[in-house]
């Protein structure tokens, strides 16, 4: 979701952000439930069709299922010893399916629709006492903080290396907390700033 | 109309502003003075950031010390690290995160975030991922972001200090066409040379208060003791 959405025209991208997350989790929780080889070829045909309506070309979903590269190399001879070949294609196929159907969701949906839908899912609360878009205030600070925390982690590596002292994680994890923290408070008075207390 | 009555702050036992007293009523008013003077911290009680210890900011009529949602919806403030101040994953959303709560339709919403991205040259990034633009651009950005609320007073807290040349030469460019008060926090002084009013903060107190040809000489003089 960091600045994953890719600007389009197509009938993906102008469904509302609630009937593809509603989609999704309906998609993801059948698949989970029936454990099937047919489900899990029916998940992927569904998820090969939304990206070829969201004009999604394979290489960017493939970006999104790289990371887990490493994750389904061990669980694959896992899976192997425990059930056979039917526990690994259920296993890792359920895996790779829904990972590939979020990231069509997350590929094709701005931020803000998918915010507006859990601001409105979350409305009932404020009956609670809960600020519905101080949830949806939290969730886009979380996902705005990845690349925050990635490029301050780079920096302090990178301080850490002209110093000579790679080796030390004092030298990493103290400034890193430091800045993160000073981060936090300026982010927090930006907020004030724009009225977002108010 | 900003103005200052006997405005003093303290943090625990330092004190970082001295019995200010200021009416602000010029387009263009400047805050010069060297790191720890107090002038972020003055700038800061424009918008009711800082409340402070004693003393009072009206902004318009309104006390920021009990009015201070209405003083922030008339006095937008850009600070110095835009890093800090973009909220939203994209360019675009973080401009309309400014309007979640102004009550204005989704289509006037888009069409005003269309409209101020246009103006600060940043509608070919509307959809771009808002941690991958340059420094420039996203002060650029934090600016837009403020202005779309279309404050009366804009405070900027050293708007250029993390800018190369060009980009500093951009904002300042920019602030200057703007026709709302902007009250500018800065140590480059040629941004101020064409502002109407500039104040010299030194250890909490301004010791000068004049135009541009008479505060940078006194700034200057000022940081040769």
């Amino acid at each position: 979701m960091i600045g994953l959405y890719r600007p389009g025209s197509t009938l993906l991208h102008r469904a509302g952000a609630g009937i593809k997350l509603l989609t999704l989790l309906v998609g993801t929780t059948a698949l989970v439930l029936v454990r099937s080889p047919p489900a899990v070829a029916v998940g992927a045909v569904a998820v090969t069709l939304a990206g070829a309506v969201g004009a999604l070309p394979p290489a960017v979903i493939w970006q999104q299922m790289r990371p887990l590269r490493w994750f389904v190399a061990a669980l694959v001879p896992l899976q192997l010893w425990a059930g056979g070949w039917r526990a690994v294609v259920v296993s890792v196929g359920t895996l790779l399916v829904m990972v590939s159907a979020a990231a069509v969701v997350t590929l094709t949906t701005r931020v803000t629709a998918i915010l507006d839908v859990i601001e409105r899912l979350a409305a009932p609360l404020r009956r609670l006492g809960v600020d519905p878009e101080r949830i949806a205030l939290v969730l886009a600070l979380t996902i705005r903080a990845v690349p925050v925390l990635a490029s301050t982690l780079d920096e302090v590596r990178d301080a850490r290396r002209a110093r000579g002292l790679e080796r030390s994680p004092r030298a990493l994890l103290v400034p890193l907390v430091v800045r993160t923290l000073r981060h936090a408070d300026r982010l927090g008075e930006a907020l004030a700033a724009r009225g977002v207390d108010d | 109309m900003i103005e200052l009555d006997g405005v003093t702050h303290r943090y625990g036992d330092r004190t970082v502003l001295r019995d200010v007293t200021l009416t602000l009523t010029e387009r263009r008013v400047a805050v010069v003075g060297a790191n720890g003077s107090g002038k972020s911290t003055l700038a800061r009680t424009l918008n009711g950031l800082v409340v402070p210890s004693e003393g009072r900011v009206r902004v318009n009529g309104h006390d920021t010390r009990t009015h201070g949602a209405a003083v922030r919806r008339d006095v937008g403030f850009v600070f110095t690290d835009p890093d800090a101040q973009i909220v939203m994953p994209t360019v675009g959303e973080d401009v309309a995160f400014s309007l979640r709560r102004s009550g204005i339709s989704r289509q006037d919403r888009d069409a005003r975030v269309a409209d101020v991205l246009t103006r600060f040259g940043l509608e070919a990034h509307a959809d771009h991922p808002a941690h991958l633009l340059s420094g420039g651009q996203k002060q650029l950005l934090a600016l837009a972001s403020v202005l779309v609320t279309e404050p009366q007073v804009l405070v900027c807290d050293e708007p250029t200090t993390l800018l190369d040349l060009r980009n500093s030469r951009r904002v300042a460019q920019l602030l200057a066409e703007l026709p709302q008060q902007v009250v500018l926090v800065t140590h480059h002084l040629d941004l101020v040379a064409d502002y109407e009013r500039v104040l010299v903060v030194d250890e909490g107190a301004v010791v000068h208060d004049g135009p541009a040809a008479t505060a940078v000489p006194a700034y200057l003089r000022l940081m040769q003791t």
